[in-house]
């Protein structure tokens, strides 16, 4: 059916009140996604870039910093990510993080600050229903996911690293 | 019959008020509202409390600015957009006064303004209440306020803010001359950040079945506002509008799109809520029908039917608009 | 380890990569921050089990480690530890054991900042 012929048929029925299933959903659907103005992409690209770059910089210095007191790398790594899980939650506490992150968007989201704020965030919002019912269960609504597929992920991959040693004969 | 006009003889808007939260008094239209709070939580220790406390100052108001008593009152019917309108009974506690709780999403103050004025028919002293909190709505249907997400340009903002009426059956300036209820409609559109495309084709259809029934034209009003439609919405609509053979002019205007300047107030496509087009409706149209300034007046309340639950299965989003035409007595 | 300028840019440039990649994602498809999330922990694990993220550490550290792929290296990299020193019991506790640091005081500090915090007006 052509565009004009459709359309006359739209207002016909629509005219002559009856309802049929009048309206091509598909063909409105589609209207609707291309004329909607997304987000103007390449500011974006850069906050998210610089924001998130400057992130991974401060947990550069932390590492050093922490260097000093522990002999490992990887516990300097972990205390460094453990720093910037407080930092962030203090942020989203008073209010800020919210804001930066309105603009960073992945910039604040992809570091571990994203998932930090995942978790302060429910945490402080569902003080009002309790610390049980509300806080403790409210937690991990929005970084649940990553702990659940993150973790079954590593599981996966164990059983094949698992079989491929035994194959291998290495263990 | 499907496509019934409500007429009315004898209901009259008496009384309107409105009662907003701190972004929405720095709008435009924010000298215009009856009272505002700076901290949105109106005094109260969690969301849900403010919602209810900014219902129950507007509805004080209201009853302030019409000189009567809760007495005089025979019947309330509101709603808001929390978990089974929890925000508008909680306002209604003990007033004494028999209540009605509505749904309509963001449509929620034209529908109360539908009943209300079938109430007055009979003699009814009705009073209607429509409300919505950003916070409240916020936590119930996306995220925690504070956690840290992008909004697409094409989400509105939802407004914290409320408006209620007085109807009678007392002739006074403005009357309530005729309704049609929307038909709840699905477009396809399942964005929960693009309501204005999903309410934009209910409100074209209802406005377009009211103008069929009674043979009167855009031209015939000096203002026809819908609810909520945003930037988004409304341009969408004019589109669609035109595609039938509808040309909707300068005297189309959108409640989501007046409350907020959209150039500086970083609130998306507009305001959206309950609070929205009854806030809006209260402190910025009624005064000028009431005024003289506009003699005909269509409100279409536009609402989208959407739950937290229809979103995360990512249904589609049922809209439906409900109009009312206003007229200068 | 020695302080070194490079290393900061370095941090800086892979650091800022991944999150522009997941902007470009959010922004160019309908992909939400949740799908991200656990796409790019998943990634973490996948890449170290190809060898690749390893290598990627030693040359940026924390631009690197930060992200949340970092997140899925360790994961991936603690089950690896675990199975050499328990074999296939290590496949179940390695991964968590690896990251409960970071876990624990994501919940630990979630409750403290609930005790002390509200959320604010918006």
């Amino acid at each position: 059916m052509s565009r004009e012929l459709y359309k006359f048929c739209l207002f016909v029925q629509i005219i002559s009140a009856e309802w049929g299933d009048f309206l091509n959903r598909q063909e409105y659907i589609e209207f609707a996604e291309s004329r909607a103005k997304r987000t103007t992409s390449l500011k974006n690209c850069i906050w998210a870039f610089v924001v998130g770059g400057f992130i991974c910089v401060i947990g550069q210095l932390l590492v050093y910093a922490y260097m000093n007191v522990v002999k490992e790398e990887k516990t300097a790594y972990s205390l460094t990510s453990v720093t910037l899980v407080f930092l962030s939650g203090l942020l989203t506490g008073i209010g800020r993080f919210d804001k930066l992150a309105s603009r960073a968007g992945a910039g604040t989201l992809v570091p571990i600050t994203g998932f930090a704020n995942a978790v302060a965030s429910p945490a402080i919002e569902a003080k009002s229903e309790g610390y049980i019912k509300g806080v403790a269960a409210q937690m991990f609504v929005i970084a649940g996911p990553v702990i659940v597929y993150g973790s079954a992920s590593s599981v996966i991959y164990g059983i094949i690293y698992y079989i491929s040693m035994k194959i291998a004969g290495q263990i | 019959m499907k496509n019934q006009l409500l007429k009315f003889n004898s209901s009259y808007l008496h009384q309107a008020a409105s009662v907003v939260g701190s972004k929405e008094r720095q709008g435009p239209l924010g000298e215009k509202f009856d009272s505002f709070s700076e901290d949105d939580r109106f005094g109260q220790d969690t969301w849900e409390k403010a919602e209810t406390e900014m219902v129950k100052r507007t509805v004080e108001a209201l009853i302030q600015k019409s000189e009567i008593e809760w007495d005089d009152i025979d019947a309330f019917a509101g709603g808001d957009l929390l978990d089974q309108c929890i925000a508008t009974s909680h306002a209604m506690n003990n007033n004494g006064v028999p209540y009605l709780g509505l749904y309509g999403a963001c449509s929620t103050a034209a529908e109360g303004l539908i009943i209300g004025s079938l109430l007055a028919e009979k003699g009814f002293t009705v009073g209607t209440v429509a409300s919505s909190h950003f916070c409240s709505a916020e936590r119930q249907y996306r995220f925690p306020l504070e956690y840290g997400s992008q909004r697409t340009p094409t989400a509105q903002n939802t407004v914290t803010g409320c408006g209620s009426f007085l109807l009678n059956s007392k002739k006074s300036d403005v009357r309530v001359k005729e309704a049609i209820i929307g038909r709840i409609q699905d477009n396809g559109i399942s964005d929960a950040n693009n309501m204005g495309a999903a309410m934009a084709t209910a409100a074209i259809d209802t406005i377009l079945r009211y103008f069929k029934k009674t043979g009167r034209t855009e031209k015939d009003f000096d203002i026809i506002a819908t609810g909520d439609l945003g930037q988004e919405g409304l341009e969408l609509g004019k589109e669609y509008a035109k595609s039938l053979g509808l040309i909707l002019g300068s005297n189309y205007v959108d409640c989501g799109m007046l409350i907020y300047d959209l150039k500086t107030q970083e609130v998306g496509a507009g305001g959206s809520g309950c609070g929205c087009s009854a806030s809006v409706f209260a402190a910025e149209i009624y005064p000028k029908i009431k005024n003289g300034e506009y003699k005909n007046a269509l409100l279409i309340g536009t609402g989208a039917l959407l739950s937290p639950k229809s979103i995360i299965q990512n249904k589609i989003i049922p809209s439906v608009a409900h109009l009312v035409c206003f007229e200068r007595v | 380890m020695e302080f070194d300028i490079l290393m900061l840019l370095k941090a800086f440039l892979v650091g800022g990569a991944l999150c522009l990649i997941a902007q470009i994602l959010i922004d160019k498809t309908k992909l939400t921050p949740a799908y991200i999330l656990v796409g790019y922990v998943c990634s973490g694990v996948l890449l170290n089990a190809v060898g690749i993220y390893p290598k990627l550490i030693k040359w940026a550290g924390a631009g690197a480690t930060v992200p949340l792929t970092g997140f899925g290296n360790t994961l991936a990299e603690g089950v690896k530890e675990a199975i050499k020193k328990d074999g296939a019991f290590g496949i179940l506790y390695g991964g968590i054991s690896a990251t409960a640091a970071g876990i624990t005081a994501a919940i630990l500090f979630g409750l403290l900042w609930s005790l002390l915090f509200k959320s604010k007006n918006k």
